[in-house]
């Protein structure tokens, strides 16, 4: 408690709560966008636009055409894999901040399957896709997961090296053995067999990696909050010695943690491949892998929010790229995002202090 | 009545959720002992933190020799002669007593004079009987040692009022009866001494006053010579104290955990039990005596799996159980209460579902297919909520919000619920108030008749001689011996803990 200031009888004081409720998180979120809109609005005015005018047509761009929404669904699948990935490494306190190499070792993967065995029937071709992509991100987290479980390398560094190791490995592709002949030198593969593309709602680019986004989502929760593993996996995450007390195999979970949050990023990366741009190219991911850490954190972890602050965060996205065209510089949107973090954090730590204004010996 | 050397009037001090002191009146004179005695929680340290600066009190003044003083830090305080020993130690270990005696006083010029400095020490020294070496660095000291070193600190910064808090906690008896000789040596030479307890022999072996604090609230101030121990307890707990009766003697059954030259090591790395051998029967309770820190931590975590032994083995009801996972040994029966009751016994976060369950959400009764079976283990929560009468403000609230004594109800109940063949208890009533206490002894000894094995540890020699069947003296790692409760003599035990073997000779 901290008397801020004080008069002749009265004080103002701040007390501190244990836990804050969600309606108070959501709450703390919405003013939390508004205020990082109001940041954004200064760094949009000093570029000689105005603000209401660039928010509209960001929103209008993101929400208000049924390409809009298309879009915005679009990019919320990868958002919601990798953020559901990082979401439970974090659940564990494991930092995997690698979810970006591991779209990219997931698309890699999957582009193997896609291009070395064109001829497999679809369902064949989509299932297969789908292991190798899984597999493809997971063995990417799960060397740093081992090196973290045996021998206690902080996951930190090596989710993070691990990402330029990935980025490069399908740069030196795409450019080098995979790249496609006629595309006259750009780095691009060829393009996959229509049995290797994932079917798309008509008229839409909407494709089946939300439904793959969806189901994660779900059977993540409900492992987490009804499953014996799930369980493990929230007490270790609270405190390490309490799980050692309970006779968990912590060891053993962080490699398991580890390899289904890298799993779900290489998800994200088949998706990409199969659903967007049939093709495996140099930059598939604007960043997808970072901007899921934004995502798992404002959805505190929780695998049914992170569906939604995926879409949150794709709007932005998508709105973003529309401004661009209208000569908004690009760095509009990692500003609202990291203003949105930023009021967020403050946010949460201040609703856990409730001000009252109260007579002195009260 | 002459002036007091302290006066503090109307002291309020509130924390987050807690008032810590209310409206608390507090005199000391110089020439006295004077005990602050109450429960753990009733507000003695932040009431004395307050008086040392560390704190400042929402409302109230405190009064030294007569004159108002309002100090913003421990600096101010110490410069008005104020000087506490806090439970853990100040010092730093590489530095010799000189160097940490001369530590935190203005007594250094630009060059040091070691000379000076440690004549003057040992002035103080052999004035009050406070034996210490200069020269030695802090490190090799024991914690005896230390306390010496921390209160030779604060006078020789020139403090008349003297703080100890909780001093005893950490010596044994016999080094405590030495204390006692100091503190009314210190005294006699005119300086208020201060000593926060909650043990009521202490208080009438060296206090001259008492003051007792409840709830956070004054509650009176009695001269030892005009009270008893029967009395302080009642203004201590605010109510009569029925005697916790010990069940009747039983004769123990089999051997339920057995250690046989076990040896371990610290998270140092050095050794922490030395060939450690002991075993606990059915029907029995074995009470480890010893002073903290003598490899009490590495015994309980030897046993449930939590730390590798080096050599030795042990086995639980006959089975070889040496470095099995914790798993199995939970599984063979042994329940375990932890001293780190929330962090390692209970997850502070989780909700009181949760915590039931994280010793069994393993086995089937709490399972239905491959799923936590929330609504049975509801059902288990609510049944031992009731039966413990564990105060909770909602089976879906974080246990972190609940007190220390219903915590502690809450982890017993789970490690008891299942029957267990061996209950290793460490410290489990440290810090909790009186009712919980004699809850927490009643359910041992129900265990206990039930026919479980029990292996307790406690730095309360009471607590042993009321609750045990056969104690075992711990120093560095070794048992120094065993004796039944009803033989055991309190000075031998005291001699035990103090590393002096039966035949009179220090072990080493």
């Amino acid at each position: 408690m901290l008397s801020v200031f004080e008069k002749k009888k009265r004080i103002l004081r701040f007390e501190r709560k244990l836990t804050i409720s969600p309606l108070s998180y959501l709450i703390v979120l919405v003013i939390s966008i508004l205020l990082a809109l109001a940041v954004g609005a200064i760094f949009i005015r000093i570029n000689s636009f105005n603000p209401l005018e660039v928010y509209q047509f960001m929103f209008e761009s993101s929400f208000g055409s049924a390409y809009g929404i298309s879009e915005t669904v679009v990019k919320a699948i990868p958002l919601m894999l990798a953020g559901l990935g990082v979401a439970l490494a974090f659940r564990m306190l494991l930092w995997n901040i690698g979810a970006e190499g591991q779209i990219y070792m997931g698309a890699f993967a999957a582009t193997a399957i896609a291009l070395y065995l064109p001829r497999l029937p679809a369902g064949i071709m989509i299932t297969a896709m789908l292991l190798a992509g899984f597999a493809g991100g997971a063995i990417w987290s799960l060397i740093p997961g081992i090196m973290r479980a045996r021998a206690g390398v902080n996951e930190i560094i090596t989710t993070l090296m691990f990402n330029y190791i990935a980025i490069l490995w399908v740069n030196y592709l795409v450019f080098g053995p995979w790249s496609d002949p006629a595309s006259f030198n750009q780095p691009i593969t060829p393009k996959f067999p229509v049995s290797a593309m994932l079917p798309t709602l008509p008229g839409s680019r909407i494709h089946l990696g939300i439904f793959f986004g969806l189901v994660a989502a779900i059977v993540l929760y409900l492992v987490l909050t009804h499953t014996r593993w799930g369980y493990e996996v929230r007490v270790t995450g609270e405190s390490e010695s309490a799980a050692k007390y309970a006779g968990i195999n912590i060891t053993r979970n962080i490699m398991l943690v580890m390899l289904i949050s890298g799993g779900l990023a290489g998800l994200a990366g088949m998706a990409e491949v199969a659903g967007v741009l049939g093709r495996l190219q140099q930059n598939i991911s604007p960043g997808y892998g970072y901007t899921a850490i934004l995502v798992a954190i404002l959805a505190k972890l929780n695998p049914l929010a992170v569906v939604i602050v995926s879409f949150l965060f794709s709007s932005l996205l998508v709105g973003g790229y529309a401004a661009q065209t209208i000569g908004v510089p690009a760095a509009i949107v990692s500003t609202l995002q990291g203003a949105i973090l930023f009021f967020v954090l403050a946010g949460e730590f201040m609703a856990r202090f409730r001000l009252r204004y109260v007579r002195r010996g009260d | 009545m002459e002036q007091a050397t302290v006066e503090m009037r109307n002291i309020t001090k509130r924390f987050p959720g807690v008032l810590a002191n209310e409206r608390v009146n507090f005199k000391v004179t110089a020439g006295e002992v004077h005990a602050l005695l109450g429960e753990n929680g009733a507000g003695k340290t932040t009431l004395m933190s307050i008086l040392c600066g560390l704190y400042r009190a929402d409302e109230g003044e405190i009064f030294i020799k007569g004159k108002k003083v309002s100090f913003s830090s421990p600096r101010d305080a110490i410069n008005m002669g104020i000087g506490m020993v806090h439970q853990h130690f100040r010092l730093v270990r590489p530095f010799t007593v000189a160097e940490n005696i001369l530590l935190g006083s203005n007594d250094a010029g630009f060059i040091l004079d070691m000379d000076r400095v440690e004549k003057k020490i040992e002035n103080l020294s052999k004035k009050y009987g406070l034996k210490v070496d200069t020269k030695a660095k802090v490190w090799q000291l024991s914690i005896g040692e230390q306390q010496r070193v921390e209160i030779i600190k604060t006078l020789y910064q020139g403090a008349d009022i003297l703080i100890l808090d909780e001093p005893t906690a950490v010596l044994t008896p016999q080094e405590a009866e030495e204390l006692f000789k100091v503190l009314q040596q210190i005294a006699q030479d005119g300086k208020a001494v201060i000593l926060i307890t909650h043990k009521l022999n202490e208080v009438m072996s060296v206090a001259d006053r008492i003051t007792v604090l409840r709830n956070g609230k004054f509650v009176a101030t009695v001269e030892k010579k005009k009270t008893n121990i029967h009395e302080l307890t009642k203004l201590m707990v605010g109510r009569e104290m029925p005697e916790v009766k010990k069940a009747e003697d039983f004769s123990p059954g089999g051997v339920v955990l057995e250690l046989k030259n076990v040896n371990a090591l610290n998270d140092k790395g050095y050794p922490a039990l030395r060939n450690f051998s002991l075993s606990v029967h059915e029907r029995e309770i074995v009470g480890i005596a010893g002073v903290a820190g003598n490899g009490q931590r590495e015994l309980t975590e030897v046993i449930n799996g939590l730390r590798l032994a080096e050599s030795g083995e042990i086995f639980i009801l006959g089975k070889n159980m040496t470095n099995r996972p914790a798993q199995e040994i939970i599984d063979a029966g042994v329940a375990f209460i932890p001293e780190d009751r929330l962090g390692m016994g209970l997850v502070p976060n989780l909700n009181i579902l949760d915590n039931i369950i994280l010793k069994s959400y393993r086995k089937g009764l709490f399972l239905k297919g491959p799923f936590l079976d929330w609504s049975s283990i509801r059902e288990k929560a609510e049944s031992l909520v009731k039966e413990f009468d564990i105060k909770t403000p909602g089976l879906n609230h974080p246990v972190k919000t609940m007190s220390g004594g219903h915590l502690q109800r809450l982890l017993l109940s789970r490690e008891v619920h299942s029957s267990p063949k061996l209950i290793v208890a460490v410290y489990p009533t440290r810090g909790l108030d009186v009712s919980a206490v004699e809850f927490i002894h009643h359910v041992l000894l129900a265990q206990r008749a039930k026919g479980a094995a029990i292996l307790m540890i406690s730095e309360d020699l009471d607590e042993i001689f009321k609750l045990a069947d056969r104690i075992a003296v711990l120093y560095e790692g070794k048992v120094m011996g065993t004796m039944p409760v009803k033989e055991a003599d309190l000075r031998e035990i005291g001699l035990l803990m103090a590393g002096v073997d039966r035949g009179g000779e220090m072990a080493c």
